[in-house]
């Protein structure tokens, strides 16, 4: 198979064959991660500038940390949600950045559909890196990458997933893609933050987290954002963490071998017990070690693959 | 000075009439309807295999004359719906400044008869600066001209200024027309909510949030028996809402745009900003509920809400886009499409776009009767043509249906008798 895609923009236009062959590029790429040299000349002399409309760390870092080992250029650039304030449209600000002849823009934006809209008017490729609510593929391919090393498989497992659905890019592109690649997903959060429709992408929606992660291969808990509390979806941090937080006995439910995934930053004590997230069963920072497989990979597809080696 | 219209198949849906017939004018005024008229010395506009119906009326535009003249302007406005085969329009008072003072209502109608192409009905505020505190003086705006009132683009917040505004306009005879939105439901909604609007990711707006004011509003209808218009209705629940009340009684009327008959939410895929109005495209299930809300009755008139923005409003990321659509020059084709679609008949897609807007706003208008003004359109309902924004006559391009062939248009509009638009 061969796959170059010009964007990444979701995993929903992705197939399963499509996303499976990614996830085994990045595969190949993991071993480089842990050279003693860790770089290779992939994609030098190609310039990557991620472009990041709201604040990140890991994702940001890791696609940095990817773009520097395959020796491609990467240029940061923070541009702050406040350009809309100040008067420069998405589009002239992504015009200006094109008029340097980057090769590939990585974005983050606090507006669904960002990446798209500028993937209809850029030359250059568009990876998406979180836009708004909608999707974050790059996190959802870590993750299946991150399951596929635990589990062996995807196909047959049952994945929980359980927070602030609403809010949530990185469960979109995650029920995409785990059920492309076979898995069952379920979907657990208060009724505030479940919107209409889930059902409909692919998962099933529970109310209560117990039911969602019973006998579940894998527990993924979602950041709740603090802001959210009194903004009328949660009463108090306290009382999420009481009815909506994981902890050791509630983990009991799930498979005893069932692992727990968090995309990060964790609130401690709220989504997540600490003896839960320092537990054995946490994978957490073996997905952010794949996110920098994960984003090589995607890198070296979008700039041409295999092509690449023939120039 | 006479003009014969000849040989058209002539609807006039307040008169019961749907045959061949000649229409002659005399000065701007319809003289004569008869199956044969003799020329004499009449000039002669050959009507034969067109449709003849009173010039279409369209009560719900946005011209955004004064202050908005970068997205429209009354001249280009009502060009737009001249090549509509519209005569009148009711222009909203969501301008800069708002249309609360007989200053503003003046200079509407003047720039109009100056300068417009067609007859232009102004809106009235129903308070001073659409700040829903202040009652606007509609006694005097309506001698200035004003022929309803509305805040819309903003829903009236507080429950006793509408019941006020209610009975002061009842006291001129006036309707009140309400943009049913309650604005703690929509919070930051920018979508319809629903299946759709998860999938992108973008807020959704409940359909509660414009029942809610519809039930309201209606119940202040009821209690003050002044007349209400609820503006672009768009869920099933609002339909069913003015179904029970006209049943109870109540002085209530509605309309329904073509978008929200014709288009639902799934237009928004793309992150289109063009299918990004207010109220929101619906689900399917709604669609359906206007339709048979126009079939039955329940709904008065088909208005566009013509909202013409800049290229610069639109191009951006959806939840920042400017909301609304033109539709004056979209109006007959999609009127008429559900007459092919067997929802309506002719008859009554004519009715909703011409008689029954101008008896809401209580206007001459919308008739072919002896003695009325000669607003008249041709129509070619088999006309197919494709929708290029770049041709059309408004000043601005946001429309949905950009590329797609449509079926129907005007092929001449008479304004008092004298030609406004011809279409080669």
């Amino acid at each position: 198979m061969n796959f170059n895609p010009k964007h990444i923009l979701g995993i929903q236009e992705l197939s399963a064959e499509e996303l499976t062959f990614i996830l085994d590029t990045a595969e190949s790429f993991k071993e480089i991660n842990t050279r003693k040299i860790k770089k290779v000349p992939t994609l030098r002399g190609k310039t990557i500038v991620n472009l990041f409309f709201e604040a990140s760390t890991r994702t940001r870092t890791s696609f940095e940390v990817a773009g520097k080992r395959l020796s491609a250029d990467t240029i940061n650039i923070s541009a702050s949600s406040s350009s809309v304030v100040k008067g420069e449209t998405l589009q002239d600000t992504a015009q200006n950045i094109e008029a340097m002849h980057p090769d590939i823009i990585v974005v983050r934006h606090g507006a669904s559909g960002a990446c798209h809209y500028l993937a209809e008017r850029l030359n250059c490729s568009v990876i998406n890196a979180g836009d708004g609510t909608h999707e974050h593929p790059s996190q959802a391919l870590l993750d299946a990458l991150t399951i596929r090393q635990h589990k062996g498989q995807i196909a047959g497992l049952t994945v929980a997933i359980v927070g602030d659905i609403t809010h949530s890019r990185v469960v979109r592109s995650n029920i995409y893609c785990l059920s492309k690649l076979g898995a069952k997903v379920r979907i657990a959060g208060p009724g505030t933050m479940l919107p209409p429709g889930l059902d409909r992408l692919g998962c099933e929606v529970y109310r209560n987290i117990e039911d969602a992660i019973r006998d579940a291969d894998c527990v993924m808990m979602l950041r709740i954002q603090r802001e959210r509390q009194g903004a009328s979806l949660i009463p108090s941090v306290r009382e999420y963490a009481r009815y909506f937080g994981l902890n050791e006995k509630k983990l009991t439910l799930a498979k005893k071998d069932a692992i727990v995934m968090h995309p990060g930053p964790i609130n401690r004590g709220v989504e997540l017990a600490s003896s839960v997230a320092d537990g054995p069963q946490n994978v957490i920072l073996d997905q952010v070690e794949n996110g920098v497989a994960v984003r090589m990979a995607l890198l070296y597809l979008v700039a041409g693959g295999e092509k690449l080696q023939q120039d | 000075m006479k003009i014969l219209v000849k040989s058209g198949r002539v609807i006039d849906p307040a008169n019961y009439i749907d045959e061949k017939l000649d229409i002659l004018i005399v000065d701007g005024i319809i003289a004569e309807l008869s199956p044969h008229i003799d020329a004499g010395d009449a000039e002669v506009i050959n009507a034969a295999g067109l449709l003849v119906t009173p010039g279409l009326v369209d009560m719900h535009v946005h011209l955004r004359d004064p202050g908005f003249e970068y997205k429209e302007d009354i001249v280009t406005g009502t060009r737009a719906a001249a090549a509509g085969g519209v005569t009148s329009v009711a222009c909203m008072p969501n301008t800069d400044p708002v249309n609360d003072s007989l200053a503003v209502t003046k200079y509407i109608i003047s720039k109009a008869r100056e300068q417009g192409s067609i007859n232009v009905f102004p809106i009235g505020s129903i308070t001073k600066g659409m700040k829903g505190e202040i009652l606007s003086e509609m006694g005097e705006l309506k001698e200035g001209g004003c022929v309803g009132f509305s805040d819309d683009g903003l829903p009236v917040k507080n429950g006793e200024m509408m019941r006020r505004a209610l009975e002061y306009a009842g006291t001129f005879d006036v309707p009140i027309i309400s943009h049913a939105e309650e604005l703690s439901l929509v919070a930051d909604g920018v979508m319809n909510e629903g299946p759709v609007a998860t999938e992108l990711g973008l807020k959704g707006i409940p359909w509660v949030a414009e029942e809610a004011i519809t039930a309201r509003d209606i119940m202040l209808a009821e209690l003050t028996g002044s007349h209400l218009h609820v503006a672009h209705v768009s869920t099933r629940g609002s339909v069913e809402l003015v179904r029970l009340a006209k049943k109870r009684g109540v002085p209530v009327t509605c309309e329904a745009t073509p978008h929200h008959f014709m288009l639902t939410d799934e237009a928004v895929r793309g992150y289109n900003t063009n299918a990004k109005m207010n109220p929101p495209l619906r689900s399917q299930e709604n669609v359906d509920a206007v339709r048979a809300g126009l079939a039955d009755g329940t709904i008065d008139a088909i208005a566009t809400d013509h909202a013409p923005h800049h290229h610069d409003e639109k191009n951006v990321e959806f939840a920042i886009a400017m909301n609304g659509i033109i539709g004056l020059e979209t109006l007959l084709p999609l009127t008429l499409k559900l007459v092919g679609e067997k929802v309506l008949t002719l008859s009554r897609a004519i009715a909703l776009i011409t008689c029954q807007p101008a008896k809401i706003l209580g206007i001459d208008r919308g008739t072919l009767s002896v003695g009325a003004v000669a607003d008249i359109t041709l129509i070619n309902p088999n006309k197919e043509w494709t929708v290029d924004p770049a041709k059309l006559q408004s000043k601005s391009q946001n429309t949905p249906w950009a590329g797609q062939q449509l079926k129907g248009c005007a092929m001449k509009t008479l304004l008092a008798g004298k030609e406004v638009y011809s279409r080669s």
